[in-house]
């Protein structure tokens, strides 16, 4: 029997990371859990059994139900009648699954009846789940909502909303409007304080929920009357069981049909404040963003996985001129590179989760005590990382999965063009990832101050530093040298001042940066495990070096002067 | 309004996924090329167990299974979901047992363990086919049966009886039961409910008596010794033939008047094929030649 998570040694290797130490340590506060709850870990090699054992379960459901639904959820999609959203039957039998698993409220502390794991092991979860069906991943990991009520609620909204998320309750976060995609500071849903009823209430529009018709929904809304930035919007929790808000429609979409996307229709709708007044945008939406933006990476990686697992069946069996096409050079290289794109960005991926554990963790600390000044420091250190990190693994991972998604259907030939094949289905299903959460663009803005200011250049320079194993040393060297092309193409950048010149930069300075990063991490990996990845290392090196050579090639030969051929 | 429910479940080898090393030269099974597994419709019975838990509060479903030490590996497979305790029959005793001597060591332990307000195990096992077990349990104990069920689809408390969907042959049939009763659950019924994260972690270390000695000996050392004391539910029940007072003359091979004369191996091959009417002539002549090869009989 088929089993995502087992199957998956490439995968399994990064529960192992030596950084889980760390983690673990802190997200169990020292193991203090271990003698009040009767599945708390023992210690860290208990905690890791346990990820690893949990693991194995959703690699079953995502196997066996998940997988299995994803055609029939393809084609039946959800519905809206009523203005209620009802599931295709696959996908609520694909969430029945996973509540039966526990699997929800997966990182919330066990007081509230979560299972307290770390961001690192959730987001495997969540590549699992995204390996079977990225639509119903949506549906799914929704629930990592829950972490920014964790942070920024009061103790009453805790208890109040936790248990739920934890006991199975879906979330959704309402944040774009028909005027406000990407420049969310545009919202306009109103937000006015019922002095009769001593409550919020919401009047207006949202566009392009994703599960709008959830239980338990973070809304952004605009509080503060004759505003017109960001500075005017407010974060409100609704729970669909006080009613006021209706599902007008929902989208007809290019893929992930399984994932409602919904406009949503706010009468008079009682909500509660989540947190402080006017930093709704500018503080708690940039958490929301930050956790989804993981997800949407480990959704990229799920997508790849599936497609190359697609593609390598599909070249083994399929014969032409005599051979399986998979013998014919053509064919591997299109299939190694996928391979490689997948290790590479995974590498990238469970990085980012973890730089993003530790300082949640810190974080979470510090809401109970004082941290240390080490701690203070650790802190701010992981926290910068993960911001550098979070927009170079969803831009790269989402890129990734729309190239592995049409390299897949490419293995296929004619077939992949056919609907009975599963590979137009991920084709369909990948296009998103690169546009939500915040588009690749979006995702270049985040990242190219810590191009410039030499964040990346300087976890290169360390991961060079380190030691690596023989085998490993040329491609190490290598990566050093697209590291320095890197510092110097950045260099060159600094010598203009001309912002559009910067802003059409940016983007292949940002793959300059990224290919280099995951190039690295991929050949540090391949060092503790040659036998899962150091063929992937020099495969992915080749790439990222022709991908380095050819970005900055381009900047090299481009004057401040053709801004003008670009602009329209 | 609580339930005591029993499953019965067995450790099977996993025959659907029979390679070419399955049998031996011998023809027993090469266990070793085929991985142990929880008897698929047993874990069909176990969800119908389980649904009438979620029904029920305060239910206990107590998992009872017979086999070597390793099959405490039922045991824990039915506390993930959501089973409340369980007990590995086991015994040198019970060894070579059909199903006769199967039902009687179950019905016994039963007797000791029970009572139990429903008995539910799947319809047969991988291994053996046979479909006899269930049944066999049932009349040992006295207790009136529902075989092949699909779904339990009501209880009534007050009344004390079950009102149970089983699929026969050409259609559906839809009875009532009182209970105490035994109930068999075919394949086709609803799949079992994943193993639960919770669940998971807190029963993983849970081991039975064999599997902790073969752990120690050799002086080998039992991680996290201390937990079995201050967890007693980490400690899986065994009972043995003594335990359930069972008469030995019953148990094992000595209870089993299944003897097996020979076991061949027959490849099927697909490439001879021939053509025959539907005439008694013909059906005889196969009959006749498919008892002389000894495919039938």
């Amino acid at each position: 029997m088929a089993n995502f998570y087992t199957d998956n040694n490439e995968l399994r290797f990064h529960l192992r990371n030596p950084l889980m130490e760390r983690i673990c340590f802190l997200k169990e506060r020292g193991y203090a859990d271990k003698d009040k709850f009767d599945y708390a870990p023992q210690d860290y090699e208990d905690a890791l059994d346990s990820y690893d054992k949990i693991l194995e379960v959703v690699g079953q459901i995502a196997a066996d139900v998940i997988d299995a639904n994803a055609e029939s959820v393809d084609i039946e999609e959800a519905h809206c009648e009523n203005g209620r959203v009802t599931y295709a039957k696959g996908t609520q039998e694909n969430l029945d699954a996973m509540i039966k698993a526990g699997m929800n409220g997966v990182t919330m502390p066990r007081c509230y009846g979560g299972l307290n794991m770390p961001v690192t092991a959730y987001t495997m979860a969540s590549e699992l789940v995204s390996t079977a069906d990225a639509g119903f991943d949506n549906v799914w990991s929704l629930q990592d909502c829950v972490e920014t009520l964790y942070a920024f609620g009061n103790d009453e909204q805790r208890k109040k909303y936790i248990p739920r998320v934890c006991a199975g309750e879906t979330m959704s976060m309402d944040l774009t409007e028909p005027d406000a995609g990407s420049d969310l500071q545009r919202v306009q849903l109103k937000a006015t304080f019922d002095e009769a009823n001593n409550c919020w209430r919401l009047n207006g529009v949202k566009r392009f929920i994703t599960n709008g018709d959830a239980d338990i929904h973070l809304v952004l809304a605009r509080s503060e009357e004759g505003s017109n930035d960001g500075r005017g919007l407010s974060m409100f929790i609704y729970d669909k069981r006080d009613g006021g808000v209706d599902v007008r429609r929902i989208e007809n979409k290019l893929g992930i049909h399984g994932s409602p996307t919904c406009e949503l229709v706010y009468r008079n709708a009682k909500c509660e404040l989540c947190g402080e007044r006017r930093l709704g945008l500018i503080k708690y939406v940039m958490s929301l963003m930050n956790g989804a933006r993981l997800g949407i990476g480990a959704q990229g990686i799920g997508l790849s996985q599936k497609a190359y697992d697609e593609a390598l069946a599909y070249a083994k069996d399929r014969k032409q001129f005599g051979k399986a096409i998979i013998d014919m050079p053509p064919v591997y290289d299109l299939l190694a590179t996928m391979k490689a794109k997948i290790d590479a960005g995974r590498s990238l991926l469970y990085q980012t989760a973890r730089y993003v554990d530790i300082y949640k963790a810190l974080d979470d600390i510090a809401m109970t005590r004082a941290l240390t000044p080490e701690e203070r420091k650790e802190q701010k250190t992981y926290s910068r990382l993960a911001d550098a990190f979070t927009p170079l693994s969803k831009g790269m991972n989402s890129e990734y999965a729309n190239q592995n998604t049409y390299d897949c259907i490419q293995v296929h030939g004619g077939s992949g063009f056919m609907m009975e094949y599963a590979c137009q289905r991920l084709y369909r299903d990948a296009r998103i990832t690169s546009i939500y959460e915040g588009t690749t663009q979006l995702q270049v803005v985040a990242a190219i101050r810590y191009v410039t200011n030499g964040t990346y250049t300087n976890i290169l320079r360390d991961l060079a530093a380190g030691d690596v194993i023989d085998e490993m040393k040329p491609l190490m060297a290598r990566v050093s040298k697209m590291t320095d092309r890197l510092e110097s193409v950045v260099n060159l950048t600094k010598e203009n001042q001309d912002p559009e010149y910067h802003d059409l930069m940016a983007r292949h300075l940002y793959e300059i940066a990224a290919v280099t990063v995951m190039a690295g991490l991929l050949v540090k990996d391949a060092s503790s495990a040659p036998e899962l990845f150091s063929s992937s290392a020099r495969v992915y090196v080749n790439l990222a070096e022709a991908e380095v050579a050819k970005h900055a090639s381009f900047v090299e030969n481009f004057s401040v002067d053709q801004v003008a051929d670009y602009r329209k | 309004m609580s339930l005591k429910i029993a499953v019965l479940a067995k450790q099977v080898p996993d025959t659907r996924n029979v390679g070419k090393d399955a049998m031996k030269e011998d023809g027993t099974i090469n266990r070793a090329a085929l991985p142990a597994i929880f008897n698929p419709e047993d874990l069909n019975a176990l969800e119908q167990a389980l649904r009438l838990k979620d029904q029920f509060p305060g239910t206990t479903v107590t998992m009872l299974t017979m086999g070597p030490g390793r099959a405490a590996e039922i045991i824990r497979e039915g506390l993930y979901r959501g089973a409340d305790e369980g007990y590995l029959l086991t015994d040198r005793a019970f060894a070579g047992a059909d199903t006769l001597a199967t039902s009687y060591a179950i019905a016994t332990a039963i007797r000791k363990i029970g009572p139990f307000d429903l008995i539910i195990g799947g319809r047969q096992a991988i291994d053996g086919d046979t479909a006899q077990v269930g049944p066999q349990v049932a009349e040992k104990l006295g207790l009136p049966q529902v075989t092949y069920a699909e779904e339990i689809l009501n209880l009534d408390e007050n009344a004390r009886k079950v009102t149970i969907e089983r699929h026969i042959d050409g259609g559906v049939e839809t009875v009532e039961a009182p209970y105490p009763l035994v109930v068999t659950v075919n394949g086709s019924a609803a799949p079992c409910r994943p193993r639960n994260a919770k669940l998971v972690q807190k029963y993983k270390r849970a081991l039975g008596v064999q599997e902790k000695a073969a752990i120690t000996k050799d002086g080998g050392v039992l991680p996290y010794a201390d937990l079995y004391e201050t967890r007693p539910y980490l400690n899986l029940k065994e009972l043995s033939a003594a335990d359930v007072d069972a008469d030995f003359s019953q148990c094992g091979l000595a209870g089993s008047p299944t003897k097996v004369k020979a076991v061949i191996s027959i490849s099927f091959q697909t490439k001879d094929s021939k053509r025959m009417t539907g005439s008694d002539n013909d059906v005889e002549g196969l009959v006749v030649e498919l008892l002389s090869n000894h495919t039938i009989g």
